[in-house]
């Protein structure tokens, strides 16, 4: 996994709750390999007009947003699927942080085991940067994971929280399955144990 | 909490799956059954790249549906190249690390969540997980079930095991007797509609309430199958003698002295009374009618006998520009009663309403009847066991000759996956779990109701109360 420290990059806003992944890559998508360019699914539909053209108010089709790396959306960012494609969609983007007041569980998981940092702030703060990025598109945000910090195109700092092993992975560039199969003797003596008990 | 403090459900089955507990809190859970579909060989593949093998095969099941077409059982007639690899894939990925698969002309094969529970693969008190936010189905077992990504599948097939931050816990109690023409799939749509599609978030939803009780295992797996509309990680329901009435017997359900002794195990498992919830939501059941959706969310949902509903009246301006966008895709004007808004295309089935039960409920209503003209119907069951019932039960005839497709088992129009999708700008009534933009196909309108309300919408080409059609 490629490791995450500092962001500062444009940031997109999506101002939008609700979203869900069927947005974010499309079913269609789904059986295309990881080794594919997912970044070309990426609010496939969503961001195309009913003729199949590029609808040219949708944020992620502004030119003043391209390379934009963070992406901002109200609550519930991304819920229902599980498929793990919307975030290889978003990362292949060039998103490497997603910042919203809640997500859906699955994808906020999905996020971290691909590099990606999912930010939870409070509705408020999210629903003035929203705000602030329509009004200045391109404007930039900065992501610090070592301090746990977000600055606001404002200059505004803020806090927000992670697991404290999910991060540490993020930093490093670490993955749980190699820090797990560590833990295989344990695994092994439940494993034991619990078969006898269920028979 | 002292070892004698009431318990949850949840929390039994938690604590007894807990491995080990890391320093931030983050637990270690055993999987005790693992399930994996056509779609999974991402997971395989990671696997594969690191030179790893399964821990526990015997623990995981494996059935092609995301992928199947439902007019044909055979692999080579799968069209599209990418299509068929991901079927080959799932049986090649199987075959390899000694997992069993049911291939596509197995009678058994179907909808993961369907056969789960139908081979008696899902128990009581078990941890499940699958590549798919449906996994949250098998909790209609008494079972802790939970769809995860494919990082996370490979993980669990690497070591059986998965890292969790123990969830919160919502009782939701539907009380009293639901009336007539009104089952399961309205009472998720109805508490959805009511806590909405992040109103769970975080938790592990626990049904309960004489409502619930009274359901049958079909009807207990379509109510916990959209437990992830509401956001939550998973929905179960006790264990009790319809749990044991539908298990006993199946192919993997324990057997003679063991079964006596899963029963002893499973008697204990349901919430201790006084055990506490983290949140409580309490619905009147017998207040239930019919629901339908109007719009792209799952929270989108009246009652039949009502109408779309205006954004201008409602103040917050985000959301009225989000309702807005969803009439506007759903092609309906504020005000219109949902009754008689016309449909052009039917699909009964999913992991939501693809069993025996709702394709009985659905051929009731469709029976002595005919397809309206304008509409395309499907019927799909949701596995070959359930088509081989059916068909013993004639109600394919009932089907075909009230004018429905009757197809082979797989997720079909649910998703689309396979590619059978509705064209851009078409109606579906649909027994399906996601009326998202898109979902059904590009354009695609999409409006979520229970079998018997699908089947009534098939006949009279139009969304339709079904209790006007019941009792001739």
């Amino acid at each position: 996994m490629e490791p995450l420290r500092h962001l500062d990059g444009i940031a997109l806003p999506i101002a939008r709750a609700n979203v869900d992944t069927d947005q974010i890559t499309p079913a269609r998508f789904l059986h295309k390999p990881r080794g594919d360019d997912h970044g070309q699914y990426l609010f496939h539909d969503s961001r195309r007009q009913a003729d199949g053209s590029l609808d040219p108010d949708f944020p992620l089709n502004r030119a003043e947003y391209a390379g934009a790396r963070i992406i901002v959306a109200d609550h519930n960012f991304a819920c229902g699927s599980s498929r793990e494609n919307a975030v290889w969609a978003l990362f292949d983007h060039g998103f490497r942080a997603a910042i919203a007041p809640s997500f859906g569980d699955i994808f906020a998981s999905n996020c971290l085991k691909n590099g990606v940092l999912p930010v939870r702030l409070p509705a408020a703060v999210v629903a003035g940067l929203l705000q602030a990025l329509q009004e200045t598109p391109g404007a930039r945000v900065q992501v610090d994971l070592e301090r746990q910090t977000v600055t606001l195109p404002d200059g505004a700092v803020h806090g927000f929280e992670i697991d404290p092993f999910s991060r540490h992975c993020l930093l490093n560039g670490i993955d749980e399955l190699d820090y797990t199969r560590e833990l295989a003797p344990e695994i092994d003596a439940f494993i034991n144990r619990y078969g006898r008990e269920n028979r | 909490m002292s070892e004698t403090a009431p318990r949850t459900l949840f929390a039994k089955i938690w604590d007894r799956h807990r491995i080990l507990e890391r320093a931030d809190g983050q637990v270690l859970l055993f999987v005790s059954r693992a399930l994996v579909h056509d779609g999974s060989a991402p997971a395989f593949a990671v696997l594969r790249e690191r030179g790893l093998t399964p821990r526990a095969p015997e623990r995981i099941l494996g059935t092609p549906d995301h992928y199947v077409p439902t007019d044909t059982r055979i692999v080579a007639e799968i069209p599209d190249a990418e299509r068929r690899g991901m079927v080959e894939a799932l049986a090649r990925d199987a075959a390899a690390h000694g997992i069993a698969a049911f291939a596509l002309d197995d009678p058994r094969q179907g909808i993961v969540h369907v056969i789960g529970p139908e081979q008696g693969f899902s128990q009581p008190g078990m941890v499940i997980t699958c590549p798919d936010s449906h996994t949250s189905t098998h909790g209609a077992l008494g079972a802790l079930a939970f769809g995860v990504g494919m990082t996370e599948t490979a993980h669990v097939l690497a070591t059986q095991t998965l890292w969790q931050r123990r969830p919160k816990t919502m009782r939701i109690a539907v009380d009293g007797a639901l009336g007539d023409g009104v089952g399961a799939k309205d009472v998720i749509l109805a508490i959805i509609a009511r806590i909405g599609t992040a109103g769970a978030t975080g938790h592990v939803i626990e049904y309960a309430g004489a409502a619930i009780r009274d359901l049958s295992m079909e009807g207990r797996l379509t109510l916990c199958n959209m437990s992830i509309e509401a956001g939550a990680r998973a929905g179960m329901v006790a264990p009790d003698d319809t749990t044991y009435a539908y298990l006993a017997g199946r192919p993997h359900a324990p057997k003679g002295r063991d079964w006596d002794a899963a029963l002893a195990r499973w008697r204990a498992l349901p919430s201790d009374e006084g055990a506490a919830f983290d949140a409580e939501v309490t619905l009147d059941g017998s207040a239930i009618a019919p629901m339908v959706t109007w719009g792209t969310s799952p929270e989108a949902a009246l009652p039949i006998t009502g109408a779309v509903p205006d954004p201008d009246s409602v103040a917050d301006a985000e959301r009225r520009a989000a309702m807005r966008r969803m009439l506007d895709y759903m092609g309906l004007a504020p005000g219109t009663p949902i009754e008689g808004v016309k449909v052009d295309r039917v699909f009964i089935g999913s992991c939501t309403n693809g069993r025996i039960e709702d394709l009985r409920a659905a051929a009731a209503v469709v029976r002595g009847r005919r397809v309206a003209a304008h509409v395309t119907a499907w019927a799909v069951p949701g596995s070959g066991l359930v088509k081989a019932q059916a068909e013993a039960e004639g109600l394919h005839q009932v089907f075909t000759a009230a004018g429905f497709a009757w197809r082979e088992a797989g997720c079909s129009m649910c998703l689309g996956t396979n590619g059978e999708i509705a064209a851009p700008g078409m109606r579906v009534a649909s027994t399906s779990n996601r009326n998202f933009m898109g979902r059904q196909g590009p354009g695609a309108r999409t409006h979520l109701m229970g079998p018997a309300m699908a089947a009534a919408a098939a006949v009279t080409g139009a969304i339709t109360d079904i209790r006007r059609l019941m009792g001739r």
